[in-house]
């Protein structure tokens, strides 16, 4: 997904504060119209790399170009690029269309046409009519829109999210990620949006950058983060997951030959993994890739046998621990009640069969 | 009958203890507005009837008027100097991440604990050293002084009370430090500013003691009623120029506090959502 003139580039960027780095060497591009979220646990560097696009931390090596201008130096005022903050930071002593109409004073509009486009702001964040109200008269949903319109009638290259949802509560916040995915998509500009919530950039984003301890773990779309994550920490925050253990045995073009802990020898693709053989590596499994059967598959599919630990029913879907022999810990399995065979026969300690799907089994590229 | 939460339920013992502090406060403060109006030169029971003579023969004297207007300009130099300074002080010590900050707090507050007779007396020494004239300028610098705490200890909260990424969003949207500050800084915490212009101006206008060691012959209205007290037949003038001055100074101070507290207490909480009005 790199194209010549990538909106955003990030070029080994880094950032400490004192001796602490906060930003380990990020590099990355961020295509034109695109949705990017940073993806990452409290305290991973998001709000710190967002803020080095908007200008307001200096970088410490590296540079950031935004439309293949260097913006090393280039003040937050200069940059064409606009921030929703976390908190909102709606002007307290300025009533909706004040604020919303505040980055236009350079352009010196005539009033009517500036009345005009800040009108159309309003009601491209439905809040038509709200014009004379003061900040402290908004709801926190409303308050989140009038911040989105105040940077979004700036027209700015690229509109910087900071966990904009995270004061909301969850129904407003589902309303709000549709409204955001419309605007972006309406309006064709580049989002950029840091959130700590992996349901929500999956919903949202055209891709997403996960990022771990000041670095980035992986780029990829929703789907290829989800299908193919490279690393037991990708593979582990973004959903559920099952992992086994497993020593390679074997590589040829692209697959490698695993001895898998409790499934024995497997034929998987290597995912990009720069493993050889003897190296120690594990295989990560979602729940609802693999199937429980309640006697031996007949028609010679591989299949592993294992004790049921545990049910829970959870009316749409049911979810089961099984213990197979070889494997430290129980494997989660997830299914479709729809689709259950027989939904009775769950006892405790019942003997059990997993199956799988040859592309469901993912090899990482660490322990 | 119980009313308001359990935090800002009455507490009888409290306001018993409150009239009592503000009466033994207070009450003697009152005698003088009450002799002021007292027709005898005597302050002393029992009261002998009422009168305005002596604010009549006040508004009389030149030396008044001469003493009122010095302290005038005086205040009028010293609060806005002292603001614009305290201004620049809160600003640093809230946005700006500098080293010691308690330290240099500490500093600026320290005027409100040294006695002023030692920072009066220092200023003399240093000024007589440089060969500076004592005039009402130095009265001011004296002031300015006395007055930083107060312009400081106003705005910090305003300073501090204001959400840091406020400026942000302005720089984020198009303005430089010089619009952002007036267009976003300044009037978010314009009502610290008034108050602050309103209680260094008074902190000025009552001061007696840097004014007593850095005047000339010009001389500010607290100076003026010292000098006055010599004389034993000026007393009952004395005291309405006091009664006056009181009057002033709590109607000053008392807005302060008011404009300063304005927006402090009602914080913009958000409010469930409405239909538009129109
Ligand atoms: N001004 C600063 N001085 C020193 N360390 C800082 C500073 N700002 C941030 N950090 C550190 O940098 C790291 C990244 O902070 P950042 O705010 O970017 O995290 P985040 O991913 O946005 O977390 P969250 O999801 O909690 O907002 C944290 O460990 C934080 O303590
Ligand atoms: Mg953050």
């Amino acid at each position: 997904m790199t194209s010549s003139n990538p909106i955003i580039s990030i070029q080994s960027v880094g950032k400490s504060y004192g001796s602490f780095r906060a930003i380990k060497e990020i590099s990355l591009d961020i295509e034109h119209g695109e949705f990017f979220s940073l993806l990452g646990a409290s305290g991973c560097g998001k709000t710190t790399l967002l803020r080095m696009l908007a200008g307001f931390e200096d970088v410490t090596d590296g540079a950031v170009l935004i439309d293949g201008e260097d913006m090393t130096g280039v003040p937050p005022f200069l940059r064409p690029v606009n921030m929703v903050f976390q908190s909102y930071a709606i002007f307290p002593h300025l009533n909706v269309t004040d604020n919303i109409g505040y980055g236009l004073r350079k352009q010196k509009l005539p009033k009517a046409q500036r009345q005009e486009m800040i009108d159309e702001m309003l009601s491209l964040v439905q809040l038509d009519g709200y014009g004379a109200r003061r900040a402290n008269q908004l709801s926190g949903g409303q308050r989140q829109r009038i911040a989105l319109a105040r940077a979004l009638i700036m027209k700015p290259k690229v509109l910087l999210l900071d966990e904009p949802l995270g004061a909301l509560d969850k129904h407003l916040r589902e309303q709000m990620q549709l409204e955001l995915r419309r605007l972006q998509q309406a309006l064709g500009i580049t989002f950029v949006f840091v959130t700590h919530d992996q349901e929500e950039a999956l919903t949202l984003s055209d891709r997403i950058a996960v990022m771990s301890g000041g670095a980035v773990l992986q780029v990829d779309t929703p789907a290829g983060l989800y299908e193919h994550p490279r690393t037991r920490e990708v593979a582990s925050f973004i959903g559920h997951m099952n992992f086994l253990e497993a020593r390679v045995t074997g590589r040829k073009n692209g697959h490698a030959t695993l001895d898998v802990a409790g499934l024995g020898t497997l034929d998987v693709p290597a995912n990009g993994a720069a493993l050889s053989t003897g190296d120690r590596t594990s295989i990560a499994v979602r729940p609802e890739k693999l199937r429980l059967h309640h006697s031996a598959p007949e028609n010679g599919q591989r299949a592993v046998q294992g004790a049921l630990k545990m049910t829970t029913y959870l009316g749409e879907r049911s979810h089961f621990h099984v213990e197979v022999p070889g494997c430290d810990r129980p494997l989660a399995v997830s299914a479709s009640n729809a689709t259950l065979q027989d939904g009775r026969a769950n006892a405790i300690g019942q003997p059990v069969w997993l199956t799988w799907a040859a592309d469901s089994l993912i090899m990482m590229n660490d322990t | 009958m119980r009313s308001g939460s359990y935090i800002t339920r009455p507490n009888r013992t409290l306001q018993i203890y409150a009239c009592v502090f503000l009466v033994v406060l207070y009450v003697p403060v009152l005698f003088i507005p009450l002799f002021s109006f007292n027709d005898s030169i005597y302050v002393r029971f029992p009261l002998q009837g009422f009168t305005t003579n002596w604010y009549v023969d006040l508004m009389g004297r030149d030396a008044v008027w001469d003493a009122m207007w010095n302290s005038v300009r005086v205040g009028v130099c010293v609060a806005v100097i002292s603001t614009v300074l305290g201004v620049l002080t809160a600003r640093a010590i809230t946005r700006n991440r500098i080293p010691g900050q308690n330290a240099v707090v500490a500093f600026v507050m320290l005027p409100l604990v040294i006695p002023g007779i030692i920072f009066g007396v220092a200023l003399l020494v240093l000024l007589s050293r440089l060969g500076i004239p004592l005039s009402l300028y130095t009265v001011a610098l004296g002031h300015l002084i006395v007055c930083m705490p107060f312009s400081v200890a106003t705005l910090l909260p305003r300073f501090e009370g204001m959400d840091g990424s406020m400026e942000e969003a302005s720089a984020d949207l198009g303005e430089n430090g010089w619009w952002t500050f007036w267009r976003v800084t300044f009037p978010i915490v314009l009502p610290g500013i008034v108050a602050s212009l309103l209680l260094t101006f008074i902190v000025s206008f009552d001061e007696f003691i840097m004014a007593f060691f850095l005047s000339s012959t010009e001389t500010t209205l607290p100076i003026y009623i010292w000098s006055q007290l010599r004389f034993p037949r000026e007393f009952p003038s004395v005291l309405a120029l006091s009664s006056i001055i009181l009057t002033v100074s709590f109607v000053l101070v008392f807005i302060a506090l008011w404009i300063g507290r304005t927006g402090l207490i009602e914080k913009d909480h958000p409010r469930p959502p409405e239909a538009p009005k129109s």
